[in-house]
């Protein structure tokens, strides 16, 4: 275990599970016209409502954070001081 | 009374901990795991209703008062006691374990009160604890962030005593029942129950001191401070509404941060605040739905929070790095931590089959069932935020990622044994909820497998797992700290401080020399004046002093002839 090559080091094994990520991404994007949705709200009328809002939600935070580390963000010797 | 003493739980885990310093060897590790359970063990002989009751400076205590929710949360507090017992078995410090003993029997002792002055007492209790366990990680960071973190939560608690102080004067009974922010006593009572929950403005108490203490010192503190507080404002504040925005706000601040942060155990404990916020959320909606979810969301969050944190602690202890930019690919030497750290990964996503998926999706219903759209959209941001956090973050930068070139070894067994058993906990409780839905508060009216749930969570989680791995490029850990309003009292109060000394001690210096200059001065004239022909020790002639004495003679009897 500890010596030699991981499955995973292969590119070829990551280029797999890449793959088998989207197929599942795509499953259950269709699994949405299979079945009946009861939407509480308009916006879940939308088609694949669920993804685009998570995948948009997560973009927006990551921005959000991004822009907010710009302004407080320090090199982690900051506190030093006054820890030792 | 004296076997209500001796049926307490809580009581039963500070007695088991004031014992285990005294033990050795392998007495002391069979005390460890059967302390806990001995409590658990009491706390299921309890019947419902008051147990013990007693007389206080003419109030009613209800030191034991059992119902549904107060069992639930002790219930998992004695189960976490003896999950993090296990995998601190091998700790060498030897105050860590009793303190979190005292720590978690005090949690316990808060969940079974019935009055507002035993939750007070067990809850400074808890402080003490939850200090001695951060402080017993034996670093010179630790004992300062234990300092902060002591100063905190004395703050927090005498906030809470005026609230409670001014509730017993106001109503003339202590009993522990719902109250709502309409006095100045129940504002302090609500501030002093948030601020254990880790709400603004003082969160950063939770961030600072928590990565701090020692790889399995961390673990205990993750489950009984904050949902400790969530359980008081289930009981204290259900459905106020302020409450609902006070934990969105708490949800998104985590995730930013944790987005920032580069300490595997500071991601985790902005995850803490995150999640937390979201339970808080549930309480402000208040509806009975909500409510069973946010019991069931803080019994989940225990056992992968603190699984996490497992995992976690295995990675310091075995490598001695805390930050992401020095770890990467221990998956290779320590498969199992990263097998078990993944699952509580992808239980605090919420995925399906895993105990997250059967616990938080109740308050999303909650808030589609009263039409609340604004917090329904929120919360569910919040939840697809996850991934950028404890979900996904955590698992990936630490296990995975580069490969860092470290082979640490595999954790020792007692670890590996607690990370099994918590993440056989979030599978089990994901796929046969049934027994937790039994404990809840209230009837549970909650299908957690429905075509519907498990498609639309699906469906958020991955896409968002789409773009944490799109834009993992803007997610690379830097060799940063984030500043947080802990940066007021670390940084800007003893500058404040520093300044404001400065400022004093040249204004004693002016004032000294202005005064010294003075009296130097007057030394000086007495010092002439009483040379020879000086005012003081000038001899008079007896002529002047009887033109004196006439004189006044004189001045007598005009005063006497004008008084006639």
């Amino acid at each position: 275990m500890s010596s030699g090559k991981h499955w995973l080091d292969e590119p070829q094994n990551v280029k797999r599970l890449w793959r088998g990520f989207l197929v599942l991404l795509a499953v259950v994007l269709a699994a949405e016209f299979l079945i009946t949705l009861h939407p509480h709200f308009e916006v879940e009328r939308f088609p694949v409502f669920y993804a685009t809002f998570g995948f948009l939600a997560c973009a927006a935070m990551i921005g959000a954070a991004k822009a907010i580390g710009v302004l407080l963000k320090r090199p982690d010797t900051y506190y030093r001081a006054d820890d030792e | 009374m004296s076997s209500a003493l001796a049926s307490h739980p809580g009581l039963a885990l500070i007695v088991g901990a004031l014992v285990l310093p005294f033990l050795r060897g392998k007495a002391r590790q069979a005390a460890v795991l059967v302390i806990p359970v001995v409590a658990l063990w009491l706390l299921w002989q309890l019947p419902m209703g008051t147990v013990w009751q007693a007389e206080w400076l003419g109030y009613q205590l209800e030191p034991i008062q059992v119902d549904r929710l107060s069992r639930l949360f002790a219930t998992i507090f004695t189960l976490m006691a003896f999950g993090g017992g296990l995998f601190a078995l091998g700790q060498s410090s030897r105050i860590e374990l009793p303190a979190a003993f005292v720590y978690a029997g005090s949690a316990v002792g808060v969940t079974l009160a019935g009055d507002l002055i035993t939750v007070f007492v067990f809850w400074e209790l808890m402080a003490v604890g939850s200090t001695l366990v951060i402080w017993s990680a034996g670093t010179r960071a630790s004992y300062a962030a234990s300092l902060r973190y002591l100063m905190i939560h004395l703050l927090g608690g005498a906030v809470l005593f005026t609230g409670v102080a001014g509730h017993l004067v106001a109503t003339g009974s202590a009993d522990f029942v719902a109250m709502r922010p309409d006095s100045v006593a129940h504002w302090m009572i609500l501030l002093g129950f948030l601020v254990n929950a880790g709400a603004p403005p003082l969160s950063a108490w939770l961030p600072d001191a928590y990565p701090e203490a020692s790889w399995s010192g961390t673990v205990f503190l993750s489950a009984f401070t904050t949902k400790t507080a969530v359980y008081v404002l289930l009981r204290g504040f259900p459905g106020t509404e302020l409450l609902i925005w006070v934990g969105l706000f708490m949800a998104f601040y985590g995730i930013v941060y944790a987005v920032l942060e580069n300490d595997m155990r500071r991601i985790l404990a902005y995850s803490i605040v995150s999640s937390v916020g979201l339970m808080i959320v549930g309480i402000g909606i208040g509806t009975e739905m909500s409510l069973n979810g946010v019991a069931a969301l803080a019994f989940t969050h225990i056992i992968y929070k603190a699984l996490l944190l497992m995992s976690a602690g295995a990675v310091l202890q075995a490598t001695g790095r805390r930050n992401c930019s020095d770890l990467g690919g221990l998956f290779r030497t320590m498969p199992l931590t990263a097998a078990c750290g993944s699952i509580g990964a992808l239980t605090s996503l919420s995925f399906p089959f895993t105990a997250g998926f059967t616990s938080k999706p109740m308050i999303t219903t909650a808030a589609a069932d009263g039409h609340l759209f604004i917090v329904w959209l929120l919360f569910g941001a919040a939840s697809a935020g996850v991934i950028l956090h404890a979900g996904g973050t955590f698992p990936w930068f630490v296990f995975f990622q580069k490969d860092s070139g470290l082979r640490p070894p595999e954790a020792p067994a007692s670890m590996r044994w607690a990370m099994i058993l918590f993440a056989f906990l979030c599978l089990a409780v994901g796929v046969w909820p049934q027994p937790l839905y039994r404990m809840l508060p209230y009837p549970v009216h909650f299908e957690a497998y429905t075509a519907v749930h498990v498609v639309t969570q699906l469906q958020l989680l991955l896409f968002s797992g789409l773009a944490f791995f799109l834009m993992l490029g803007f997610l690379k850990r830097t060799a940063t700290v984030t500043l947080d309003v802990d940066w007021l009292w670390r940084v800007l109060l003893p500058a404040l401080a520093r300044r404001a000394d400065a400022l004093l001690a040249a204004v004693r210096r002016q004032v000294t020399s202005l005064l010294a200059g003075g009296v130097a001065r007057l030394g000086v004239v007495i010092d002439r004046e009483r040379r020879p022909y000086g005012m003081l020790v000038r001899t008079y002639p007896t002529a002047s002093m009887a033109l004196w004495v006439m004189a006044m003679l004189l001045g007598y009897l005009v005063l006497y002839a004008l008084q006639r």
